[in-house]
Parts: structure tokens; C-alpha cells; sequence
């Protein structure tokens, strides 16, 4: 049979061992994946023992307090710490997710830490999503109307901004992406979870005027249809929403409005 | 227009605040043009709640008139921005970190960033430099903000010499979640939420009998530090408040404030439709700023004291101070500060640029003078970490420079916030690497933080008398014959040095006449 193995360079190493305060009564160990681009050594899983009778409830707490107290060198995007911004989107035990919306003790036994997968990593925790970016801007997420304002808002009923709910609170955090096969395998062409969620968003748009158009675009065989409906981005979504189902509405909408 | 020149305590430019008034409602509509999704009311138009300070006749009455998309506007009209930006391909920088204005003979000719994603150092020179780096929330132990709040702008500004205005004025949010210190929405009080002590009683009533719980912020988050330093705070300590919002129907909760309902859920276990929210004031805007003309043109202050542009130099949101928020920004008024204001600037910045200009030439000792600063930080061998410095200077500012202020307090303040400032001669940066070293980033925004914490505090201590956000025990009553008048404090070397601006006692127009100042009651 073929074996499959990891490029050389590639192996994740075992890694250093920080031991806690002797004191520290309630300690959990974090592994965390590290990897810096500077100094040619293998990427390495380094453990922390991290005292939680001192440390806030959220994973990232927990790295907040590792980078403070134990080890400054240790690096993740973090901001809003609140669910909004999206930044410290990562793997923790086993499933990508907002490291400040996770308890930590939600986690059994070790906490692992890995980048989001199949990034290219720039440094520890931080992968550099400028695929994603790209994507997103291929879909044209802005309104394409011809109305003029004439001075006043334009008007939707209440029934037609509620298709937009579920849709529009998307944070771009790309655990959703990340966690899916497809997107894995074919970065490159199949547009992803997050990416097609927000071309729906704007295909069900009342008061955008090219749904055909949008339809038309992503209407493609990589693009769209590399989407099995493995359904690891509804899981994986820590804001709740539902990709599978909006990529789902767009294949379906393809094939009821012939007109395309 | 009223609303805001007396949330501000009349400290607000009446100018400035007209042209915000006037622009607001252009603003929004263009935003739903470009798609923000908008609340809807039956007939299909732009939902309005009611917002903190907002009446209609001159305080007669409670109004609704803060535009919103649920409880998420911001990020609503974020994306929908970005779009845009994407729309016009704009060329975005990401993960650069601005570390210093270049400026020479007085006019500011670009920056300097690094580029954390490869580490490369790049000058970046400029005919117009806009800076949008937003507050500095992060100078408090307990902040509203985002990590990020380091108020790079303000910090940069200060170590190239010019002035910042209004700093003492920190508003504390009546409703960040307790501990966490997560926003809950003041549209949570807007939707008919309310604010209750240790006995069950609705205390607003007391203090603000006719806007109660919707009255200014300033107002709200002082009742509720009196409420919990009389006794009659809730939980185990007794030191925060409760906010009830399980007496709204299901489905408004589940509409109109679906994102507080999850975060009540995540950082306080709470079901918001059972049981109240346990919050307590935290920080979470800065009146404060780089201070600009509503244009958006950064002002300094000549020899002679007149108003001088900062050629080259412009500032907007949170970072500047136009000032229209004065003392203390009502709930809603930073959204459309960003838009108005953000326009505003563009047009400016148009008409002054030339096309094809050519950029004048820089010396090398301005350039070098930043990168070594930026060395002696990537190499600093100090026994100090970051961190604890940080926390240091959090604290001060959080038990020093708090809702309520006294002479004791503040000079205490300024007493301690020397060890942090003084610590960064021996701070310890021990990642030496160039690409995403986030240590460095720590110590560099450290940096910035440290020096407007430095300026707070003193502006306060200075600023004998109670207006807005800023609040003494000593001098409680506002005092306009002395003190209607901007703060400017400079830095230099952990100095600060202060000086004053007029408030624009006019307006922009004789479309509405000047609003003299009056007693401030809600």
C-alpha cells in the first residue's frame, strides 16, 4: 500500500515544557503549535501548564495569560475578544472556532491549539487568509443598483430584510472555510463556505438588482459545486449560521429560475 | 442638534456639531444605498429606536431616532464599507503597523510602517496622511475596547510634538457585562430595558425622573457608582448592577437584540429572557482626541495662540476630537461621527491634493530618528515584561481616573503612573524577530498608551470643575466663566504641558442660532 508522509520540514516536533507554580492547584495543560518562519527549524507543539484558578474563562484567556506570564514570544491575532471581529479564529481541540467565545472548560483534559488547517502559517497561531480576501472580493459584495436615493432611503419590507438574518452577521473569521474538505483540496477554485454565504447575501437581496448576474457567476462546477455538503461549516461556525444551507438555496434557486 | 450640544455639557463645537446634524441624514441614506441591512419598520423604511439623551423638543419627550441593523449597526456598516473599498479596488496595507508620522518643517510629509507579514520597514511618503487609528480604551484595566484600542494615532501625534485635546474626558458605558466587560448595547435600554440596585428598585426614576434610564451615559454610569458605593449593588461583593431585560416580549429580544442576547449567554451564563444581566460602567470611548476642525485638518496652536493647521496631517473618528461629542458623546453619535466626519475629510483631502504632485524630499535624520526608536524597542533587554507594565498603568487609570474624581486621586495618579512610564527604560521585548512579532507590537503600543494615560491624567487634575464625563468631588458643579474652554496637553519626556482652546461659541450658519449654555438636568 502507498504510505503517505508529511514532507521532512513539515513534521511537527515535540516541543518545550513550561511547568507551572508549584501553588497552582487547578492546572490544565495547552498545547499550542509553533512555527516561526525565521529560523528554519521544524514547527513544534510546545506545552503550557497554565494555572486556571488565575486565568479568565476563554481559551484565549488562557493564551492572553500564557503571553503575559509565560512566554511573550507566543503569537495569535486577537482584538474585539467578544465574537465580533473574527481574528482569533483557530483549532482548538480538534474544531476551528473564536478562541474568545470558547470555554475553556468546555475542553476535556489538554487543551490543543493548531492554526486554522491548510493555511499557509505565518508565524505560530497566524495564517494568512489572502485567498480568502481575494475570493470574497470576486463575488462583488457590494449592492449593484440603479435606483437614485432622491433624497430617502430606499425601502424593504420587513419580510424581505429577514432573508438577510443568518447571513449578514458573518464575521469572515474563515473557520468555516477552514474546516472543509473541499476547500482544502481545491482552494484555490471552489469559492468556500464563508465566500458563498456572502454571495447569497447578496443574490436574496431585495434591492439588489443583478441576482441574475451573481447567479450566473457562481454558477460553476469549482466554484460552486465542489460544495458535498459535508456540512463541517454549519458545524463549525461559532456565530451560528448556516453556509451549507445558503450554498444549498443557491444551487437550488439554479435549477427553479430557469432563466439563467 | 440641542441633544448633543447638551449631552457634550456645552463643550462641544457648536460648528462642527451643526454641519453633523445637517450631514447626518444624507449619511445614512447613502449607507443603506450601499446596502447596510437596516432594521425595517412596517412600511418599509429605516427602523429608528430610541438612544440614550435623545429628545424632541428641546427635552420634551423621548424620540426615536437612532438608525439601526438589530443590535449590530457597526458591523453592519463596516462590511458594508469594506465592500465599497473593494468595490473601488482600493489598495489595502494589511498588517502594516504604523509607527511614526514623518514630519518636517512642521508639516506632516507621511509615516513609517512595518510590515508584520514579512517584517519589512516602509516608508510611506505622503501628501496627505488621514489618521483613523481609532481610541485608547485599552490604557484602562477594564475597557469596553478591543485589544487593538491603543490609540497608535494619538501616540504618534504626541511624539511628533503636537498637542491632543479634551483627554480627560474618558465615558464610562453604564452596561458592560460584568467581568468581562463586554458592551451590552444601550439599545438594550432603548428597547425598554432597565437598570436595578440590591432592592429592586429602578433607581433612573430617581436620578433622571423624565429621561430615566435613557438618560445621557455620563448621568447613568454616575447613578449606578453612587448606587453600588451607597451599598445597593447586587451579587456576592455587592459592585455591580442589574440590567433586566426579561420583561421584553420574546420576539423583540430575539429581532431587535439578538447579538447582546448571545453575548449575555457567553461571558455572563445569562438567558436574557429569564434573568437580568449583571453589568457595571466600563470604559469605552474617548471624547478626547487629535484635534481638528470639521474638515477633519489636524490643529495645533501657534505662538501668538491661534488656531494653526497641521499641513499634510488629517484625523477622524474616535482618534480626533472635532470636536462635536465636548465632555460626554451621546449613544449612537460615534457611528455617525465616523461617516460624517470620514466624508468630510475625503472632500477635504480632494481638493487639497493635486494630482501628480510631486512628494518634497525627506531627510534621512527624520526617517532614521523613527527607525531608532523601533531598534532600541526590537532590542530592549530590560527585566520588565510588557504585560506588567501594562498592568501597572492599568490599574492606576482605572482606580485613579475612574467615574468620580478628586485633587487626592488624581495626584495620586499622576504620582504612580510615573512607574510605568519610567519602566519603559527597562522594558523587555525578548522576540528579536522581524515577521508577526506581536511582543514587539505589545511594547510598541505600550508606548503609545502610556504616554495619553500620562496626558489624561494630568488634563484632569487640571480641569477644576464637574462637566460631562469628567467628574469631581471637589468641584461639583461646572463652572463655564472659567473652564468653557478645550484642554491642549503636549508630551515631552513624561512632561505634560497644557494649554487651552475657545469652545466655537457659534454656528456654522444662521440656520439655528447659538444654544447658550444651561443646567443640565435629564
Amino acid at each position: 500500500m502507498v504510505q503517505f508522509n508529511l514532507p521532512k520540514d513539515s513534521e511537527v516536533k515535540k516541543g518545550k515544557y513550561y511547568k507551572a507554580d508549584t501553588n497552582a492547584k487547578n492546572i490544565k495543560k495547552v498545547n499550542v503549535y509553533r512555527w516561526s518562519p525565521e529560523d528554519g527549524e521544524n514547527p513544534r507543539l510546545d506545552t503550557y501548564e497554565v494555572d486556571m484558578d488565575n486565568c479568565g474563562p476563554m481559551v484565549l484567556d488562557a493564551l492572553i495569560k500564557i503571553k503575559n506570564e509565560i512566554d511573550s514570544s507566543l503569537t495569535f491575532r486577537r482584538s474585539c475578544r467578544e465574537g465580533i471581529c473574527g481574528s482569533c479564529a483557530m483549532n482548538i481541540d480538534g474544531s476551528n472556532t473564536l478562541a474568545c467565545t470558547k470555554s475553556a472548560k468546555e475542553v476535556n483534559g489538554d487543551i490543543n491549539i493548531y492554526p486554522l488547517p491548510h493555511m499557509p502559517v505565518i508565524k505560530d497561531l497566524v495564517p494568512n487568509l489572502k485567498q480568502m480576501y481575494k475570493q470574497y472580493q470576486s463575488i462583488e459584495p457590494w449592492m449593484q443598483s440603479s435606483k437614485t436615493t432622491n433624497g430617502s432611503e430606499g425601502l424593504q419590507t420587513i419580510e424581505d430584510r429577514s432573508k438577510l438574518d443568518g447571513l449578514y452577521e458573518c464575521i469572515l473569521c474563515a473557520c468555516c472555510a477552514t474546516s472543509c474538505p473541499s476547500y482544502w483540496w481545491n482552494g484555490d477554485k471552489y469559492l468556500g463556505p464563508a465566500v458563498l454565504l456572502q454571495a447569497y447575501r447578496w443574490i436574496i437581496d431585495s434591492r439588489d438588482e443583478e441576482r441574475k448576474k451573481r447567479l450566473k457567476k457562481v454558477a460553476d462546477e469549482l466554484k460552486l459545486f465542489r460544495c458535498h455538503t459535508i456540512m463541517n461549516c454549519t458545524n463549525a461556525c461559532p456565530k451560528g449560521l448556516n453556509p451549507a444551507k445558503a450554498i444549498g438555496s443557491i444551487k437550488k434557486m439554479l435549477v427553479t429560475e430557469k432563466s439563467n | 442638534m440641542y441633544d448633543t450640544v447638551k449631552g457634550a455639557d456645552w463643550l462641544g463645537d457648536q460648528d462642527a456639531i451643526e454641519f453633523l446634524c445637517k450631514e447626518a441624514p444624507q449619511a445614512v441614506i447613502e449607507l443603506e444605498k450601499y446596502g447596510v441591512p437596516f432594521s425595517r419598520t412596517e412600511d418599509g423604511k429605516i427602523y429608528q429606536r430610541p438612544f440614550g439623551g435623545m429628545t424632541k423638543n428641546y427635552g420634551n419627550g423621548v424620540v426615536q431616532r437612532t438608525c439601526a441593523a438589530a443590535d449590530r449597526t457597526g458591523h453592519a456598516i463596516l462590511h458594508t464599507l469594506y465592500g465599497q473599498a473593494l468595490k473601488k479596488d482600493t489598495e489595502f496595507f494589511i498588517e502594516y503597523f504604523a509607527l511614526d508620522l514623518i514630519m518636517e518643517n512642521g508639516k506632516c510629509q507621511g509615516i513609517i510602517a512595518w510590515n508584520l507579514q514579512d517584517g519589512t520597514i516602509h516608508r510611506f511618503r505622503s501628501k496627505m496622511v488621514i489618521l483613523a487609528t481609532g481610541g485608547y480604551g485599552r490604557a484602562y484595566f477594564s475597557a469596553t475596547s478591543a485589544h487593538t484600542c491603543t490609540g497608535d494615532g494619538g501616540g504618534m501625534v504626541l511624539r511628533a510634538g503636537l498637542p491632543l485635546q479634551d483627554m480627560e474626558f474618558v465615558q464610562f458605558h453604564p452596561t458592560g457585562i460584568y467581568g468581562a466587560g463586554c458592551l451590552i448595547t444601550e439599545g438594550s435600554r432603548g428597547e425598554g430595558g432597565f437598570l436595578v440596585n440590591s432592592e429592586g428598585e429602578r433607581f433612573m426614576e430617581r436620578y433622571a425622573p423624565s429621561a430615566k434610564d435613557l438618560a445621557s451615559r455620563d448621568v447613568v454610569s454616575r447613578s449606578m457608582t453612587i448606587e453600588i458605593n451607597e451599598g445597593r449593588g447586587v451579587g456576592k461583593n455587592k459592585d455591580h448592577i442589574f440590567l433586566h431585560l426579561n420583561h421584553l416580549d420574546e420576539k423583540i429580544l430575539k429581532e431587535r437584540l439578538p447579538g447582546i442576547s448571545e453575548s449575555a449567554k457567553v461571558f455572563a451564563g445569562v438567558d436574557v429572557t429569564k434573568e437580568p444581566i449583571p453589568v457595571l460602567p466600563t470604559v469605552h470611548y474617548n471624547m478626547g482626541g487629535i484635534p481638528t476642525n470639521y474638515f477633519g485638518e489636524v490643529l495645533s496652536k501657534d505662538a501668538a495662540g491661534s488656531d494653526v493647521i497641521v499641513e499634510g496631517l488629517m484625523a477622524v473618528g474616535e482618534a480626533a476630537c472635532v470636536s462635536v461629542h465636548g465632555a460626554n458623546r451621546l449613544g449612537s453619535n460615534s457611528l455617525i461621527d465616523l461617516v460624517v466626519f470620514g466624508k468630510a475629510a475625503a472632500v477635504r483631502a480632494a481638493e487639497k491634493v493635486k494630482p501628480n504632485s510631486k512628494h518634497e524630499q525627506i531627510s534621512d535624520q527624520e526617517t532614521q530618528k523613527c527607525l531608532d526608536r523601533f531598534d532600541k524597542m526590537r532590542n530592549a533587554s530590560g527585566n520588565t515584561p510588557t504585560a506588567v507594565l501594562r498592568d501597572k498603568m492599568q490599574r492606576t487609570m482605572q482606580s485613579k481616573c475612574a467615574v468620580f474624581r478628586t485633587d487626592k486621586t488624581l495626584k495620586e495618579g499622576l504620582n504612580e503612573i510615573q512607574e510605568p512610564w519610567q519602566g519603559l527604560s527597562d522594558i523587555s521585548v525578548k522576540d528579536r524577530s522581524l515577521i508577526f512579532n506581536t511582543d514587539l507590537v505589545e511594547a510598541l503600543e505600550f508606548d503609545n498608551l502610556i504616554r495619553q494615560s500620562q496626558v489624561t491624567v494630568a488634563s484632569a487634575e487640571n480641569r477644576k470643575e464637574s462637566r460631562g464625563a469628567h467628574s469631581r468631588e471637589d468641584f461639583k458643579d461646572r463652572n463655564d466663566e472659567e473652564w468653557m474652554k478645550h484642554t491642549l496637553a503636549w508630551h515631552k519626556d513624561g512632561k505634560v504641558s497644557i494649554d487651552y482652546r475657545d469652545v466655537h461659541n457659534y454656528t456654522l450658519t444662521n440656520d439655528v442660532q447659538y444654544f447658550p449654555p444651561k443646567a443640565r438636568v435629564y
